[in-house]
């Protein structure tokens, strides 16, 4: 912590801010969220739970229903277009200026503002230092690659020095191996400059490697809000639990201070119930020797991965689980199985 | 494989023919006329030479030049609003818009008489408020008119496909730094849409220079091209001189055209 620069971004408000288009789909039920200056959020769901309209809201792009107000930095912006804010925004599509070479791209911002062509041109190449792309600056953007534009499309947005930048799905066009690599850049980059980072994806593995914060969004309203740890081992609820990594689920009841199922009954507190179901992560469960643990599964399919084995365990009611183990475990589908499982790391719903 | 060669080489036989028949042979013709006048190669350079043709060649190009600007500027906008915006009625709308295509040159001169002729609509409205009556449809202007209201369909039809093509983020790109909505049509909507602006303006352009039945309908005594070429050899019976200038428009337009499609082609490229 010792070399985070102070926080450069803006704290964002959003009180009340709702969206119903004009055909009548409410897009977004009013919605209360606070960002502190510097903070990264990511607004995670699936296709159509609105944290696109959150993020188009917070730029400018979109007004929220009548009531929502968006403040940056205590000053309400609501009535403010995208062009006023000063927000730098990365679209999925790059959205790069096909007219334009990289570095008139990234000095566009400059150029609108009416800086002199000479500073603005020194400003963007050092933007474009900074990514590490200096050399792509008389290109045509035809002649980039996807990670490459992905890095003007960034370069462009810091360029003017926003107050926050809007990141929508920005990994989502690239190959897998790029990504990881890209979301790493950008992570960094975000920590180093402390701005104010809105970030909107559909993919948790990004949310939860990039967030201070998640907001986990499902049908137009918040379900969670959490670091990722939170949201990860303590999920609010089913929705959450089973969209942020693969949960587990023992249907059964709870009698004696044992929860009983299909597959056997391990020991657990808290008052007897006739229904109740047991969430548990697949990396946080241990396999066994079949007699060696109170639940007893089949194994179903085994799936070599390199560093762990993904195994899918049958149970006697047919429920299904996905477990984790070791490289080196001797499975064999068919055999029965033990499972060990960490009282404090599953949950009882 | 060779006998499917065969085959093709079998179909160029008709094709030379067609070629030959109705392409290679009545240019032949012309420039062989054109030559075969009084004045005999000289005649080539008719347009240039002769002050009145020259004069007709200097207005038919700002009048089709004018006309296809006055066309693009009018397309842009009714494109970008049909373009951005979604309305009940608007696919009737834009069927309703279309019509003039299907009109002769004749229908359209007519239209401009009843529009904003001595009996026009136009001059009966400017009489009532006392500004007397506007007749222009028998000048330039009626002519201006006519290009514009014919060009506009498929100008607007070709422009709209490329207002829809357009990636909206790239506005919101332009705008989330900072650019004013004049500036987004500077430096994103008409660079985006240049390829198309190039191509419907080009069509535009030639279609104004070559147009003969609306510049009829309206007045004779028009000076376009058009008009000279018809009156050079029905009236005068100047064969030489109607086949040159001819000639002369002909590789005008087919000049602009070659030249709108090398750059727009380059154009094309470069949003690729």
């Amino acid at each position: 912590m010792t070399d985070t620069p102070a926080p450069t971004g803006a704290a964002i408000t959003l009180s009340g801010c709702g969206k119903t288009f004009p055909d009548g789909t409410c897009a977004l039920e009013p919605l209360d969220l606070q960002i502190t200056p510097g903070e990264t959020i990511v607004l995670l769901g699936p296709s159509g739970c609105g944290k696109t309209t959150t993020l188009r809201i917070i730029a400018g792009l979109e007004s929220p229903d009548a009531g929502g107000k968006v403040l940056f930095d205590g000053q309400d912006v609501t009535q403010l277009p995208i062009e006023k804010r000063n927000v730098g925004m990365v679209f999925q599509s790059y959205a790069l200026f096909p007219n334009m070479s990289v570095i008139e791209n990234v000095a566009y911002g400059l150029r609108v503002r009416g800086v002199a062509k000479k500073e603005r041109l020194a400003r963007a190449a050092e933007v474009l230092e900074m990514m590490r792309i200096d050399q792509l600056a008389e290109r045509r953007i035809d002649q980039l690659s996807g990670g490459q534009r992905q890095r003007v499309a960034l370069a462009r947005a810091l360029a003017v020095r926003p107050r926050v930048i809007l990141l929508d799905e920005p990994l989502t066009a690239l190959d897998a191996a790029l990504r990881d690599h890209l979301r790493a850049e950008i992570d960094g980059l975000l920590r180093r400059l402390a701005i104010t980072a809105i970030y909107v994806t559909h993919d948790q593995a990004e949310a939860l490697a990039l967030g201070d914060r998640i907001v986990v969004m499902r049908h137009g309203a918040i379900a969670q809000i959490g670091s990722p740890r939170d949201i990860y081992f303590r999920p609010a609820d089913d929705f959450v639990a089973s969209f942020v990594g693969v949960t587990n689920r023992l249907e059964g009841a709870v009698r004696g201070g044992r929860f009983e199922t299909a597959a056997g009954s391990i020991a657990v507190a808290g008052p007897d119930r006739a229904t109740a179901s047991l969430a548990f992560r697949p990396e946080t469960a241990v396999l066994c020797g079949a007699g060696d643990s109170g639940l007893r599964f089949r194994v179903e399919q085994v799936h070599f991965q390199g560093a762990r084995q993904r195994v899918q365990l049958g149970a006697a009611d047919g429920g299904r689980l996905v477990v984790e183990a070791a490289a080196d475990a001797v499975l064999v589908v068919g055999d029965d199985v033990g499972l060990v499982l960490d009282p404090a790391r599953f949950v009882l719903v | 494989m060779p006998s499917a060669d065969r085959l093709a080489k079998l179909f160029l036989i008709p094709l030379g023919a067609f070629v030959l028949a109705f392409f290679l042979l009545p240019m032949v013709r012309l420039v062989a006329v054109a030559g075969s006048g009084p004045n005999g190669l000289a005649e080539y350079l008719v347009l240039i030479t002769n002050p009145r043709h020259f004069g007709t060649l200097i207005a038919t190009l700002l009048l089709s030049a004018t006309a296809t600007l006055a066309t693009l500027a009018i397309g842009v906008v009714v494109a970008l609003f049909l373009g951005r915006n979604r309305f009940p009625g608007q696919k009737a709308l834009i069927a309703m818009l279309t019509l003039p295509l299907a009109f002769p040159g004749v229908v359209v001169g007519f239209m401009i008489i009843l529009l904003a002729g001595r009996q026009g609509l136009i001059g009966s409205i400017s009489q009532s408020l006392g500004m007397g009556r506007m007749v222009f449809a028998y000048s330039m202007a009626g002519l201006f008119a006519g290009y514009v209201y014919f060009s506009l369909p498929r100008v607007m039809v070709t422009l709209l496909a490329a207002v829809e093509k357009l990636d909206p983020s790239l506005e919101e790109a332009a705008r989330s730094l900072g650019a004013s909505r004049a500036q987004v049509l500077r430096d994103v909507i008409l660079p985006g849409i240049g390829p198309s602006l190039m191509a419907s303006g080009a069509i535009a352009f030639a279609t104004a220079m070559g147009a003969f039945g609306t510049a009829f309908t309206l007045a004779t005594r028009i000076d376009v091209l058009a008009m000279t070429i018809y009156t050079e050899f029905t009236l005068s019976a100047n064969f030489a001189s109607a086949a040159a200038l001819s000639i002369a428009l002909g590789l005008i337009t087919w000049g602009v055209l070659a030249l709108t499609r090398n750059f727009a082609g380059d154009r094309v490229a470069a949003a690729g």
